[in-house]
């Protein structure tokens, strides 16, 4: 039997005189991508595998956070009226050479026009061979938010917007801005294979996309000429992994370097092997239980209220998450984002006081509400029915009767919207590090009309709050606006904000720089290996 | 001969009639679309979901919908996966060969020992050795197949590091695929020590995916076994001489085959259509992985496609079994 070629590796490597750190690493990740040409996916699995390997973005998130620094764009202009935004473009960045194409030119204007206009111009001619249409864009509404985009010389771009926007840049260090190469996206057309954009990207971010064996493995090589310098790691290698104990179990093997995502039951084991790093993170996630405000008796204040007093939000965490798994919420984005407010204290579990507030609304004898949730667990409901049933107890112990509707996922989405539903475990993703992204989707007035906010919550001096913020453009005058809209959503209660789920990777001792991004996604530019710690 | 072939292969229309309209019905039942799948966490506006419901082609009424899937049914077109934009066909036959590789492995597994199992337990009828066999058939039989899988990765992968824990190759060979089995492109390869690796990542799978086909197959075989060694024409065989070995690999086995054969059949048509728990917990892609990620993503063509291509399979595979019949056993190829 040949021993494993890591342990020949790294043999071979102590044997020699010069100790060299091992230049492959593999990922043990927890989906296949569903594709490549990443503005038409949503996954995580699909961003980690294009956006954050093989594109680049005129902005991005700095490693671990939210803040904004520059990448394709070097700088850029806001105009006072927030309408205009000129980026001055980074010179001599070179697109990506591979087998299938070589870049005649450089990185410039042409590439950014085309990667907005192909998705919010319906005339572009690769607007239409989206058959998935373009997400992102379209719930974002990218579309109707810029005018136009003016090419101003080879490196300046401006955009035009309809409307002050404050969240826009932070939208544009997303995965659905990444820059392609309109050169290659020519050629593409030209010779009558666009589907090509999908298996084979091709942009100018740190690695190159090699190969993606379905459902088995996507290889990714660095890119030598990354603008950015070239990453330590010389091949990047997905095993795509999809149980979270088996990813587990090849990390403790040493088949993989870095396991995202394992289940917080699996922690403390992996906390006592030597060999083995936890890593953790507060990501922008919020579970929640929206309250219809529609449904008489629940368009009572006290009621909501009342509703919050009666909830153990410390034993639905313990349930639901396990211990450290996720911290409680008392707002609709965690603390760690900008605009959060620390003084703000969540409703205390009181069931006395709840009483005593239905008792107020005259509802003394009691209520009957329903319960609704979904079937299979997600990252910001693992155990649906267990949190259901918590829920149910708790109300029972203030006298509100609860009775549990469990539906698949996608049918919860579509009654909650049509506002079926007296209570709903609801939970979202934040994805651009702004609060605005977590209020106006989903407490909004135009929210409450479209049924996006499921508690029907239309609050006018809270929506202008939101509505202003999304005008200014100075982060600390957006956070105080913030602040005050926080103040009315606790007194007015829509939701009961339930927890902030943690989020965890596990890695070998022997990688260094890699770092649980708050957004979901990660990324392994960063990332290198150490000589020789790896005990084998 | 000829005949029984025609009429078999004239009930396949309507076998595929029926499973097109079945598969076709049911992954609509089932609440949600692929829109709302597609968007998971996040959710989308009416409108925008309409638009996307549109493009797919998904809001004509169900008849249309159906009539024109079965066109492109008769004009050989599989349709393209809502997800992934591949046409089904090409991603069936990229993952089939895993399926095959691993089902082959878990069905040689199973026959071989199976049929040893099964035949020393006949023969040693009532003795310790046959409660032992059995007792155990019954313990793989029931065996909760995730339980055993993480057991024994635990125990030889990670305990003993004797095997990987999953995957079909260490991937740091870098092997290109050519035929999609991994035993075969290992070969093909110039990456020394590849084949030998790939052989160590099918182990434990195929135990895990073989042990309830060995368990049935043996349990099966000592019955038609015991059945058969009661026979006169034995009896008669054994005064006459004949030796011990002969008697019962020539003279009794094959007659015990039959009924074997038909669970064997069985058990080729299931695992074909993808060991969904195997699959995973080894990472294996295959295509029940395949299409249990089809289903949860409501990706229509590809479990309509995904699950017809199966069916074509259970039937060859049944008609086959049909054909085996006749070989083992003399008497039912003259009655037909």
């Amino acid at each position: 039997m040949p021993r494993r070629p890591t342990a020949l590796l790294l043999a071979g490597l102590l044997a020699g005189a010069v100790q060299a750190a091992p230049s492959s690493l593999v990922v043990c990740t927890e989906a296949s991508p569903e594709g490549f040409d990443v503005v038409q996916y949503t996954a995580a699995a699909s961003a980690d595998a294009s956006a954050e390997t093989v594109f680049d973005r005129l902005l991005r998130f700095a490693p671990g956070g939210t803040e904004l620094l520059p990448a394709l764009a070097e700088r850029w202009e806001v105009s006072a009226d927030g309408l205009e935004y000129t980026f001055q473009l980074r010179r001599g960045v070179r697109f990506q050479r591979t087998s299938w194409f070589v870049p005649s030119r450089e990185f410039n204007a042409d590439d950014v026009i085309w990667s907005f206009r192909r998705q919010i111009d319906p005339q572009h001619p690769w607007h239409r061979l989206s058959p998935r249409g373009f997400p992102y864009a379209e719930s974002m509404a990218v579309g109707e938010l810029i005018r136009r985009i003016d090419r101003l010389d080879d490196h300046r771009v401006r955009f035009v917007l309809r409307y002050p926007e404050a969240p826009f840049l932070a939208n544009l260090a997303m995965g659905f801005a990444s820059i392609y190469s309109a050169e290659y996206a020519d050629r593409l057309l030209a010779t009558g294979t666009p589907e090509r954009l999908n298996s084979q990207p091709l942009g100018t971010g740190p690695f190159v996309f090699e190969r993606y064996e379905k459902d088995a493995q996507v290889r990714f090589r660095r890119n030598p000429d990354y603008w950015d310098g070239a990453p330590a790691i010389e091949r990047l290698i997905f095993a795509i992994t999809p149980e979270p104990n088996v990813r587990v179990q090849k990390l403790k093997a040493g088949d993989c370097q870095i396991a995202l995502y394992p289940r917080p039951v699996d922690l403390p084991g992996l906390r006592r092997d030597p060999r083995i790093a936890v890593l953790e993170d507060e990501p922008l996630l919020i579970a929640y239980i929206g309250i219809n405000t529609r449904h008489p008796p629940l368009d009572d204040v006290r009621v909501r209220q009342a509703l919050n007093l009666a909830v153990d939000k410390a034993a639905y965490l313990r349930a639901q998450f396990g211990e450290g798994g996720a911290s409680p919420a008392v707002a609709p984005y965690p603390p760690s984002l900008w605009g959060s407010d620390p003084a703000l204290a969540g409703w205390p579990h009181d069931p006395a006081r709840a009483r005593a507030l239905l008792a107020e609304a005259g509802h003394a004898q009691g209520l009957k509400l329903s319960i609704w949730t979904r079937a299979g667990g997600g990252p910001t409901n693992p155990n649906p029915a267990i949190g259901a049933q918590l829920l149910q107890a708790d109300l029972a112990a203030v006298g509100i009767q609860a009775e549990i509707r469990v539906l698949e996922w996608g049918e919860l989405i579509k009654r909650a919207k049509n506002g079926e539903h007296d209570l709903v475990f609801m939970g979202w993703a934040g994805d651009n590090g702004d609060p605005d992204n977590f209020l106006t989707p989903n407490l909004s007035c135009v929210a409450a009309a479209s049924g996006e906010n499921q508690a029907g919550w239309c609050n006018e001096p809270f929506d202008a709050l939101l509505r202003e913020a999304r005008r200014a453009t100075d982060q600390a005058q957006r956070a105080a606006l913030y602040r005050r809209a926080l103040a009315i959503f606790h007194e007015q209660a829509p939701w009961i904000p339930l927890a902030h789920p943690r989020e965890f990777a596990a890695v070998r001792r022997d990688i260094e720089g890699f770092v649980i991004s708050p957004l979901g996604t990660n990324n392994f530019a960063g990332v290198r290996r150490t000589p020789a710690s790896d005990p084998e | 001969m000829l005949s029984f072939l025609a009429r078999r292969l004239g009930l396949l229309i309507p076998t595929f009639l029926g499973v097109t309209l079945l598969t076709f019905a049911l992954i609509r039942l089932i609440p949600g679309d692929p829109v709302e799948v597609m968007m998971g966490e996040r959710r989308l506006d009416p409108q925008a979901h309409a638009e996307a419901m549109h493009r797919l082609g998904l809001d004509r009424p169900l008849h249309e919908q159906y009539l024109s899937y079965l066109g492109q049914l008769a004009r050989g077109d599989l349709g393209q996966s809502l997800r992934t934009h591949e046409s089904v066909w090409s991603e069936f036959a990229s993952l089939f060969p895993a399926t095959v590789e691993l089902a082959g492995a878990a069905l040689l597994l199973a026959s071989v020992l199976g049929l040893l199992a099964g035949v020393v337990a006949a023969l040693k009828r009532g003795t310790p050795l046959d409660h032992g066999t059995m007792g155990l058939a019954l313990t793989g039989y029931s065996m909760p197949i995730f339980w055993w899988a993480l057991i024994l990765i635990m125990f030889f992968s990670v305990q003993l590091g004797w095997t990987p824990v999953s995957g079909r190759l260490d991937l740091l060979y870098d092997v290109e695929p050519v035929t999609g089995f991994m035993l075969i492109d290992t070969l093909l390869s110039d990456e020394r020590g590849a084949f030998l690796d790939a052989l160590r990542h099918l182990i434990l799978p195929a135990i895990v995916l073989g042990t309830i086909p060995l368990a049935v197959i043996a349990r099966m075989t000592r019955s038609a076994m015991l059945e058969v060694l009661r026979e006169d024409y034995l009896r008669a065989a054994r005064a006459r001489g004949l030796s011990p070995a002969r008697l019962v690999f020539v003279h009794a086995l094959r007659n015990a085959l039959v009924p074997v054969l038909t669970v064997f059949g069985l058990q080729v048509g299931s695992l074909l259509s993808g060991a969904v728990l195997t699959e995973t917990l080894f990472s294996w892609p295959g295509i029940g992985k395949w299409l249990i990620e089809a289903i949860g993503a409501r990706d229509y063509p590809v479990v309509q496609n995904g699950i017809l291509l199966i069916a074509a399979l259970v039937v060859l595979v049944n008609v086959v079994v049909d054909i085996l019949y006749g070989l083992a056993n003399p008497r039912i190829r003259h009655r037909q």
